[in-house]
């Protein structure tokens, strides 16, 4: 009677996570592969993975911080999987640099404003796009997921020095592509 | 379990970077937002799993053993050449000095025949100086040459 109930305060747990975090989860994983289909089925997997792992999850860092080292393993083994597997006819649908700059929120924005957003994005992208794996994934956990140097250092298992050289590098290099102007 | 209320929370360092810069890093976070709210909110399809593109493996397939069949051909040309080349130059050798011991053998049976013709050219003329003791006298008053002619 106990040991139930307590799966079931276990299970409501983990389905609050789960409403919680699913949201970044995805947007890290989408704007880390550009591919809305990757994107989808990382996440599911990172979610199924945490599920089977719950028990032994302890709360040392945060839920999230948890979520997103499962989802960056997830997304390195795919890549790895990937480039082992060259003969297997895996479709890419990631989408070009242009067309995931085209994603706005519909706002008090006029035309104007519309096109410089746009534009601005488009480059960000673009500097995003030459970043090396590692100033990719700290850029996108600082800047797009918002998490704290010290949740990035543990999310990626690097040191927090680490996470601030890669994270001024990569601000470099939006700054080198706004300068190309 | 911790909520994030997004709105609040913000990288503080952006307050230090150029207002172009920060402009644009906030459009882009608005952008990825909205990008994956829309995708979240689609409706699915089912999708079917990747296929082996066995196509595909069969041309690597075929050109590994076309790479392999023409690299082993070669090396095995080219050692049945080396072989040919030196089972040549090995009878080359052979005949060689066959011919170099036939030449030596004739030239000693040539330097035998010479000094057996020497010895018996000798032996006559030796001979040809003998005479009866009779005619001593006579022969002590021939040359050499007046004797050979004889």
């Amino acid at each position: 009677m106990i040991k139930a109930t307590a799966q079931e305060t276990a299970a409501q747990e983990f389905d609050s996570v789960v409403a919680s975090h699913r949201v970044q989860i995805f947007r890290f994983l989408l704007a880390s592969t550009r591919d809305v289909d990757l994107a989808e089925t990382l996440t599911q997997d990172c979610f199924l993975k945490a599920h089977r792992n719950w028990a032994g999850f302890r709360g040392e860092s945060s839920a999230l911080t948890w979520l997103m080292r499962i989802a960056i393993n997830l997304q390195k083994d795919h890549w790895r999987n990937r480039r082992l597997q060259f003969w297997r006819h895996t479709r890419t649908n990631a989408v070009d640099l242009d067309e995931a700059g085209e994603w706005l929120p519909s706002g008090e924005r006029n035309a104007e404003q519309r096109i410089l957003a746009k534009e601005q994005v488009a480059h960000v992208w673009q500097a995003v796009n030459k970043l090396s794996e590692r100033q990719r994934t700290v850029f996108l956990l600082r800047y797009v997921d918002e998490l704290e140097l010290k949740e990035i250092a543990v999310t990626t298992g690097m040191g927090e020095g680490t996470v601030k050289a890669h994270l001024s590098r990569a601000l470099a290099r939006v700054r080198k592509e706004f300068g190309k102007d | 379990m911790e909520h994030r209320d997004e709105n609040t929370r913000q990288p503080e360092e952006l307050e230090t970077l150029e207002p172009q810069l920060r402009e644009a890093l906030d459009n882009f976070k608005s952008s990825v937002t909205a990008w994956s709210e829309a995708m979240m909110s689609r409706p699915r399809e089912a999708k079917a799993p990747a296929r082996t593109n066995w196509g595909l493996v069969a041309k690597w397939v075929l050109a590994c053993a076309v790479f392999a069949g023409t690299v082993s051909g070669g090396i095995y040309q080219n050692h049945r050449q080396q072989e040919i080349a030196r089972a040549e130059a090995a009878a080359a050798a052979a005949r060689a000095a066959a011919q170099q011991r036939e030449l030596a053998a004739q030239a000693q049976k040539e330097q035998s025949a010479q000094s057996a013709a020497d010895l018996m050219a000798k032996v006559d003329s030796d001979v040809s100086q003998e005479v009866p003791s009779a005619l001593e006298p006579l022969a002590s008053l021939m040359t050499d040459d007046q004797a050979k002619g004889n």
